[in-house]
Formats: structure tokens, C-alpha cells, sequence
């Protein structure tokens, strides 16, 4: 019997294995594939939790499937078995294996919670870490950059191999901020301004094509599984040209062609009240109503989730409620004819910041 | 006065249940009652499951699937697990403490109404402009900015519905404390009725927090205060505490009478006292202590701080231990025993490695940095299902094939008890086993719709595959109900011949007085030791002598009926109606003159004589 349990606990283990190589995900979303710091943590604590719940299930089992073969009743028995009260050894070792099995798990966790929820570095006075204010919107991402006096939206840019730091807060709602491959999520609550950090690692970056996911984490309204966001993440000095090439840009661009300045001038009747085209941020959070859109040439959706061409952009602007119900765009501005529409994605599609 | 001995018309049959206060009808309008809110709270959860299975499917809208996910959550839980497990307690519990009914009978018809009123008012929404859509934990922020009266009708359906289910928590605490007969001390007491005990206890520590939330949110909603609106001082942190210091406790509330349906059916199905009773009872006890203490792993990333998270964490994983014990003492009353394989004890089978494997991940998502990972997503949904449904509603289907002739004095059919078995557990394991994977590979859980190219997209078909076995075998279910009702073939007192508690000892179902003679118990599984010992029945406690009974009564009805009319008035006084102040007022009048119609009239009751018992069982032996 013990031989039987040795098997299946190897063949157990290597189904295990086979299921966190095999079936892990994508590595751009999933968070069994860890591509920074805090992801690893909590990958870590997955596999030693699973280890060790795989083996109380393991224990589970046996005993079951040895119960169930040989203490059936058989057809006309009507013998009356052992009135068994209880067993002392028994009762005290299936009490204090778990405590020590679960004083194994307990130490690691506690340790990575007060590492995870560490943030001393960013309330330093003259700290160079990077800082990012995260503000969520029914259904859109806001991300200032407070240190460089830049704000940009749903595409989140971030340098590689270090730590970044996150002051998350929602300006309508709750919602939550999560980029599964690189980290656990934070809620972003309407009370307060909760911290964190992340790293996003360059290798590993690279094999997810540079292109992170993220979600929003807790329901939030109609388009609560919409709101997605993606992340940049680049070495760091991609990042600081990035941050230099927005920077610059301290007007709104001119349009080039002929068909994008009509696009321009329609987005400064109709659009400019809202959508922002500098990355300066002098408005306080609570004026910036819906996303900047300075380098929106250079994202990778169109709000969100909608492929990033001219034609879903042209749908996008034509009716949002039905890619986003009940998103605050929708009934805000003037109805577009197709030549209309066509200008302004010129125009929109022409906004970026990097040759 | 024997009310079995009348022959009534169909009428009267409903007139009976309206004003029943027998412990045993009531039990019968829990069993429909709940059953019914599964069906539909079953049909919910298909539609999920049918809008879920492709990407960007438009089965329905992004609005009705937050109503219909609300309304899941909440109808299985408030309206669906917990009466259903309302219906054994009041069933059972008092049989086998030996009582002849709950110690509050009049309660116990107040209860059951508050609840089934709520149940109703919450589940008008749909036909009155549009469900809940806040999902049924109704976080604050969205919960108050949700346009339209779902919210409303979640606030004060509940607040309905829960104040039945804090009455008969309170009742049933009384019962067991004061009703047991000679012998029943509380260390004689089945595991089924000390879990209903510790439950009963439960519920009357945790419902109150959320009356006082859902108090709170009403007074937002509808009457223009701002405890939930941050630009006005209010908090919405304090909503999502309140919620859950309610809400875990709950879990319990439903696990633990769960684990004691399990426990009655392992020790009577291998013909052996339970193994380790006292530690059995201990890990009861402390299950629902430990209960409290953990509500703010819910809260891992709502940002309470490293303290608070290590603390909870830690405090969680305690909980595995007792729960740990149980399950090795399930395993050990069957080791050495006589285990016969029937549908009762498929479910209790079934429900071993189910419920491990949700206990297990419940370790996990207790490791707080971890679950910063697995919170609010698909894991989460895997784990709680596994939980509640491999848990409480195996213990629910268990239970009712178990107790079925207790209730109704005939047999579910074995067979079609079988398919159903096999149709729900392979169905559950199919739908919730991947969506463990679902979640770490990051999809959130209350998404409408997902977008192709995320690799989500086969496990989601393969989970709803799962629900469609699942509802295969509910129908089974419901057609084994219909066909032995049509049957109506007779059973003894103890149909399955191994009974070992009191419920067994009398005629099923028993008659309205349940025992004509207090019995006199001698022991643990008192009917076993007396069938051990080659007697056919109880040794009597008492002489027989003349019952003291309650009388029927409409006033329960007319008492909710007013908070049912009341609720529609305070609904709809936020649209500035005119007649709803006026409504508001008079159902609050019909309350409190119902209440008042009960304080000043004596209802003595009634006895049923000695010489009336002793013709019954004349009647009886002829």
C-alpha cells in the first residue's frame, strides 16, 4: 500500500508539472507564466501551496479508495461492526500534522505580504523611484506620470528591471488594477490612495512581446469585462526617450494632410472638451474626464479592446455603446457623417509622439 | 382534533399550510419554498453558463448578465441553500431531540413567511424594471450609483428575508437548549441537530451586521442619506466590512448543518457509531468561533495593510484544521464498517473529494500574497462553488433522498437517485474544475463577455458543457419527486433499516404530536442502542397523559403580508409617487395591528386528551 501511495504521489506530481508547463496560459495575461518580482513571489507561493494541498489531497485518497473497496456490505450481511468511539493517536496526529503543514505555508505568506505591501521607497524625500497615479474610470484607465509632469491613458508604459510604483485610486466607482503576469491586484477604492509596487522583467517581457494585459478586477458596471488596458514595458531608456518624446510636445500637433486638419478641427469642436491631445498634466485628476489622447497613433487598442485601425475607429466613434454599454462617452457629442468620421481618424490615428 | 384523521378538499389543504405552525408543515413549505428558488436561481446560472460559452457571445445584454449574476448569487444563497437546509432542521431537529415541535411555533410560521415574502419581493424586480445588478455583495459604490430600483429591491427583500431566517435561527437555539427530551444531554445530541445548533448561534451573531448595512444602504437609497457617498463624509469601505462579517459567517452557516447531514448519513450507511463523536463536536464549536474571525480575507486587495492581510491569513488557514479533523473522522466511521452504497450515501461519497478539493483552495486563497493573484477572478468562483455546491447542496440532494420518507412517508426511487447522482457530480466537476485554471490565467470573474485570443475560450465551452450534465440531473431529480408522489407507496418507520436517532423510532411521517410518550434516551444514537438491545421502540419517559398543542394561526401570514405591502411604498416613495407613502403606512398598520391582534388575544392552545392517544393507537393496531 505504501509503495501504491508513493506512485500515484509521483504521478500526481508529474500531472502537476505537466499542468503548469502545458496548460499555463498566455504569457502576455496568465499568472502562471511570472514576468517581474511580485509575480514570482506569488507564483512561488502557488506551487508550494498547491505541493502541499496536492499531498493532504493525496492522503485523502488512499484512505478513501481502501474504504471504499473493503468495507462494502455485502448482499445479506447483517453483521454489526465494532462500535469504535475514537482513536487518541489518531485524532492527535491528523491535528498536528496540519498545523505543521500549514506553519510551512504560514511563514512564507506572512513574509511576502509586508514585502509586497512595502512601499517606504515612494514617500521618500528626493527618491528617483518611478511613481505611477493609476485613476480608474467607468471603463478607462487615466496613468499620470507625477515625477515627469506627463499624463497618458489605457496604454500604461513602464522601464524594465525595476521597481515601479502605483498610487491607485478610482475617481467613480470601485475598481480593481491587475496585470496578471506581472502582479496581483490592488483595488482601486473611491476613499483613498492604495500603494504598491511591481517589476516588469526584461527577458521575460520580451517573450510576451513587450505587450502586457491588464484588468480591471472588480465588477464595476454593464462593461466591467471590457476594461482592459495594456502595458509597455521597455528598458529604461526607451522609457526616459518615451518620457523625453512626450514631454516635447507642448501644443497640440498640427495635422499634416489636408484630411487631417478637417479631423482636427472637427476634435477641437467636438472632442476637445473632454480628450486631452497634451501630456502636461496641469488639470487636477477629478477635470481629466476621459482619456488623454497625445500618442494615441502609438497604442495598441482602441478603447481598450477594439483592434487599433482607422475602421474600428471610425466604428468606435459611431456608436461606443455598442462595443462599451453604458460607457460616458456614448450621446456626448455631435452625430458624424462617414467623411467626418474618416478625417477624424486620420487625424486621431496621426497623434504620435515617436517616429 | 387530529387533523390526519379529517379528510379536507383542496382548499382546505392550503388554508392548512397558510396558518400551519407544525414544525413538520413548515419544513414542507421550506422544502417547496427553496426548491423553488433553486429551479430558479438553477436557471440563472444556465443562462451564465450559456452566455459564457463563446467569446464575444451577445446571448444577453451586459446589463441583464450583472442582473443575472446578482440574482444567482443571491437567490442560491438566501433563497435557495438556506431555507433548503431550513426545511431539515425544522424537519429532523426536533425529532431527534425528542421534542414535539420547535419551542416557538408561532416563530417558526413568522419565519418561514418573512422569508418566502422576501424572496418573492426580491425576485419582482425582474418584472418591475430590471433585477439587482450590483452582484450579491452589492459593494457600495456601484450598489449606490446603480440607476433603477434593482438595488432597492436587493436592500429591502433581504432586509425581509433575513429577519425569517434571525427568527428561526433564534427559535431553533431555543429548541435545542430547552426542548430535549430525558437523556438528550448535549453530548448525546446527534452532529446533525449540534451543527443546527452552532448555526442557529451563528446566525443570530452575524445577520445582524447586515441588517444594519442593508438599514444603512436603504436609508441611502431611498431616503437621501450619504453613509456610502465619499464626497459626503460617507465610506464605502465600511459597507464591504459590514457585508462580510456577515457574509463569511454564512458560509459557515451553511457548510457546518451540511457536514451534519454528512455525518448521519456516514455513521448510519456503515452501521457505526460516528468516529471521534467529541472532536467532532469540538471542531463543530470551533469552526463556527473561527468563523468570525476571518471575514477580511474577502478583502485582500480592498489595501487594509500588511497587518491586517498577515492576521487574516493566518487566522484562515486555522480554519483547515478543524475542517481537516472531520473529514479524517468521516473517513475513519468508515473504516471497519458495513458501508452500504445507497443514493444518500453516493452524495456523502461524492462529497469527500469534492469538498477537499474546496477546502484545499480555500488554504490557498488564504494565502494572502498569493490571493492577490486568484482574488476576484475565475479561482475564486471555482473554489466557493466547490465549497458550496460540492459541499452544501451534495449535503441538500443528500439529505433529501435521506430524509424523503421522514418527510413523506414514501421512498425516492433509488435508481433515478443514482443517475441524478452521477448526471450533478460529473456536471459540477466539469464546469467548476477548469475555472481554476480560468482564473490564473487571468480572467476576472463577473465578466459578461471575454474577447477571443486570450486562450479562455475552450475551458469556458468545456464548463458549460458541465452545467447543461448538471441540470440534466436536477430534472431527474424532479422527475424521481413526481413519480414517487404518483406511486405513494407507504414506508415504516425506519425504511433504511439502519436508522440510529430518534427521527427513525416514529411512524414516518410522524404524526402531529411526533412522540406520544417523551422517550426516555439512554445514550449516543439512542433508537440504535434500544434496537441493540432487540426492542422495537423507545422506552418511554413519561405516562401517557394529555399533549399540550398550539393552535393554527393566519397572523404570521397577515405580519409579513404588511412588511411585503410596506416594502413597495418605501420602493417606490424615492420616485416621489404619491401613493406610496400612503402604501409604506398602511402595510406598516397591517404589521403592527397583526402583532397587536397577537399580543392581546390569549391563545391558550389547545390538549389533545389522553383517551384520544390511546383510541389513535387502537386505531392504529386495528
Amino acid at each position: 500500500m505504501k509503495r501504491l501511495a508513493k506512485w500515484r504521489l509521483v504521478s500526481l506530481f508529474a500531472i502537476l508539472a505537466l499542468a503548469l508547463s502545458g496548460c499555463s496560459g498566455k504569457p502576455y495575461l496568465s499568472a502562471l507564466r511570472p514576468a517581474g518580482e511580485v509575480a514570482d513571489i506569488q507564483f512561488d507561493l502557488m506551487k508550494l501551496s498547491t505541493y502541499i494541498m496536492v499531498g493532504v489531497i493525496v492522503v485523502v485518497m488512499v484512505i478513501f479508495v481502501i474504504v471504499f473497496f473493503r468495507f462494502r456490505r455485502k448482499k445479506g450481511d447483517n453483521g454489526i461492526p465494532k462500535q469504535v468511539e475514537g482513536n487518541h493517536l489518531l485524532e492527535i496526529l491528523w491535528t498536528v500534522i496540519p498545523i505543521l503543514l500549514l506553519l510551512i505555508l504560514a511563514v512564507p505568506t506572512v513574509a511576502a505580504t509586508f514585502k509586497l505591501a512595502d512601499v517606504k521607497e515612494m514617500d521618500k524625500k528626493n527618491s528617483d523611484a518611478l511613481v505611477i497615479n493609476v485613476r480608474s474610470h467607468l471603463y478607462w484607465w487615466d496613468f499620470e506620470y507625477p515625477g515627469q509632469k506627463i499624463v497618458t491613458s489605457q496604454d500604461l508604459v513602464v522601464p524594465t528591471n525595476e521597481k515601479v510604483y502605483f498610487n491607485l485610486k478610482s475617481m467613480d466607482v470601485k475598481h480593481s488594477f491587475w496585470i496578471p503576469a506581472v502582479g496581483g491586484k490592488l483595488d482601486t477604492n473611491t476613499d483613498n490612495i492604495n500603494k504598491f509596487w511591481l517589476v516588469f522583467d526584461q527577458k521575460r517581457a520580451n517573450e510576451a512581446g513587450n505587450l502586457f494585459y491588464g484588468k480591471c478586477a472588480e465588477l464595476c458596471g454593464p462593461s466591467h469585462a471590457l476594461m482592459d488596458f495594456k502595458v509597455k514595458a521597455m528598458n529604461r531608456d526607451d522609457f526616459d526617450t518615451w518620457v523625453k518624446d512626450m514631454q516635447a510636445v507642448k501644443e497640440p500637433e498640427k495635422a499634416t494632410s489636408d484630411l487631417a486638419s478637417q479631423g482636427q478641427e472637427i476634435f477641437n469642436k467636438s472632442c476637445i472638451g473632454c480628450h486631452a491631445v497634451t501630456p502636461q498634466n496641469k488639470m487636477p485628476d477629478t477635470a481629466r474626464v476621459a482619456p488623454n489622447l497625445t500618442n494615441f497613433g502609438e497604442r495598441s487598442r482602441i478603447a481598450g479592446i477594439l483592434d487599433h485601425n482607422k475602421e474600428e475607429l471610425k466604428n468606435w466613434i459611431k456608436n461606443p455603446e455598442t462595443y462599451k454599454p453604458g460607457n460616458e462617452m456614448s450621446g456626448k457629442y455631435p452625430e458624424m457623417t462617414d467623411q467626418q468620421l474618416d478625417a477624424l481618424a486620420e487625424y486621431l490615428m496621426g497623434l504620435k509622439v515617436q517616429d | 382534533m387530529s387533523t390526519y384523521a379529517q379528510k379536507k378538499g383542496f382548499g382546505g389543504t392550503i388554508w392548512d399550510y397558510l396558518t400551519t405552525v407544525d414544525h413538520k408543515k413548515i419544513a414542507i413549505l421550506y422544502l417547496m419554498a427553496g426548491g423553488l428558488f433553486f429551479l430558479v436561481g438553477g436557471m440563472e446560472a444556465v443562462f451564465i453558463r450559456i452566455q459564457l460559452a463563446v467569446p464575444n457571445n451577445d446571448f444577453v445584454s451586459a446589463g441583464t448578465f450583472n442582473e443575472i449574476i446578482t440574482m444567482h448569487g443571491t437567490t442560491m444563497i438566501f433563497l435557495a441553500a438556506m431555507p433548503l437546509l431550513f426545511a431539515f432542521m425544522n424537519a429532523v431537529m426536533p425529532l431527534q431531540i425528542g421534542a414535539r415541535d420547535v419551542a416557538f411555533p408561532f416563530l417558526n410560521a413568522l419565519g418561514f413567511w418573512l422569508f418566502f415574502f422576501g424572496g418573492v419581493f426580491l425576485n419582482l424586480s425582474w418584472f418591475l424594471g430590471g433585477a439587482p445588478d450590483a452582484g450579491w455583495t452589492s459593494y457600495a459604490s456601484l450598489a449606490v450609483h446603480s440607476k433603477g430600483h434593482g438595488v432597492d429591491f436587493y436592500v429591502l427583500g433581504l432586509q425581509i428575508s433575513g429577519l425569517g431566517t434571525l427568527i428561526g435561527g433564534i427559535n431553533f437555539l431555543a429548541t435545542v437548549i430547552t426542548m430535549r427530551a430525558p437523556g438528550m444531554t448535549y453530548m448525546r445530541m446527534p452532529l446533525f441537530t449540534w451543527t443546527t445548533f452552532v448555526a442557529s448561534a451563528m446566525i443570530l451573531f452575524a445577520f445582524p451586521p447586515l441588517t444594519v448595512g442593508l438599514t444603512l444602504m436603504m436609508f441611502d437609497r431611498l431616503f437621501g442619506a450619504n453613509f456610502f457617498e465619499v464626497a459626503m463624509g460617507g465610506n464605502t469601505i465600511i459597507w464591504e466590512h459590514l457585508f462580510w462579517v456577515f457574509g463569511h459567517p454564512e458560509v459557515y452557516i451553511l457548510i457546518l448543518p451540511a457536514f451534519g447531514i454528512f455525518s448521519e448519513i456516514f455513521s448510519t450507511f456503515s452501521r457505526k457509531r460516528l468516529f471521534g463523536y467529541s472532536s467532532m463536536v469540538f471542531a463543530t464549536v470551533l469552526i463556527g468561533f473561527l468563523g468570525f474571525m476571518v471575514w477580511a480575507h474577502h478583502m485582500f486587495t480592498t489595501g487594509l495593510g500588511p497587518v491586517a492581510n498577515a492576521i487574516f491569513a493566518v487566522a484562515t488557514m486555522a480554519i483547515g484544521i478543524p475542517t481537516g479533523i472531520k473529514i479524517f473522522n468521516w473517513l475513519f466511521t468508515m473504516w471497519g464498517g458495513s458501508v452500504k452504497f445507497t443514493t444518500p450515501m453516493y452524495y456523502a461519497f461524492g462529497f469527500i473529494p469534492s469538498f477537499v478539493c474546496g477546502g484545499v483552495t480555500g488554504v490557498m486563497v488564504a494565502t494572502a500574497a498569493a490571493d492577490y493573484q486568484y482574488h476576484d477572478t475565475y479561482f475564486v468562483v471555482a473554489h466557493f462553488h466547490y465549497v458550496i455546491v460540492g459541499g452544501v447542496v451534495l449535503a441538500l440532494l443528500a439529505g433529501t433522498h435521506y430524509w424523503w420518507p421522514k418527510m413523506f412517508g414514501t421512498m425516492l426511487n433509488e435508481t433515478l437517485g443514482k443517475i441524478t447522482f452521477w448526471l450533478f457530480f460529473i456536471g459540477f466537476h466539469l464546469t467548476f474544475f477548469i475555472q481554476h485554471f480560468l482564473g490564473v490565467w487571468g480572467m476576472p470573474r463577473r465578466v459578461f463577455t471575454y474577447l477571443p485570443g486570450q486562450g479562455f475560450d475552450t475551458s469556458n465551452m468545456v464548463s458549460s458543457i458541465g452545467a447543461g450534465f448538471m441540470s440534466a440531473g436536477v430534472i431527474v431529480l424532479l422527475l424521481n419527486v413526481v413519480i414517487t408522489q404518483v406511486k405513494n407507496v407507504k414506508v415504516g418507520n425506519d425504511p433504511w433499516e439502519d436508522g440510529r436517532t430518534l427521527e427513525w423510532a416514529i411512524s414516518s411521517p410522524p404524526p402531529y404530536y411526533n412522540f406520544k410518550q417523551l422517550p426516555l434516551v439512554r445514550g449516543l444514537d439512542a433508537y440504535w442502542i434500544e434496537k441493540m438491545e432487540g426492542k422495537k421502540a423507545m422506552t418511554p419517559a413519561e405516562p401517557v397523559g394529555d399533549i399540550h398543542m398550539p393552535n393554527s394561526s393566519f397572523i404570521p401570514f397577515m405580519i409579513t403580508l404588511g412588511l411585503f405591502i410596506a416594502a413597495f411604498g418605501a420602493l417606490y416613495h424615492a420616485d416621489d409617487k404619491s401613493w406610496a407613502l400612503p402604501v409604506l403606512i398602511i402595510g406598516l398598520l397591517v404589521t403592527f395591528g397583526s402583532m397587536l391582534v397577537r399580543s392581546v388575544k390569549d391563545d391558550h392552545g389547545y390538549h389533545i386528551h389522553k383517551e384520544e392517544l390511546m383510541d389513535e393507537e387502537k386505531g392504529a393496531e386495528a
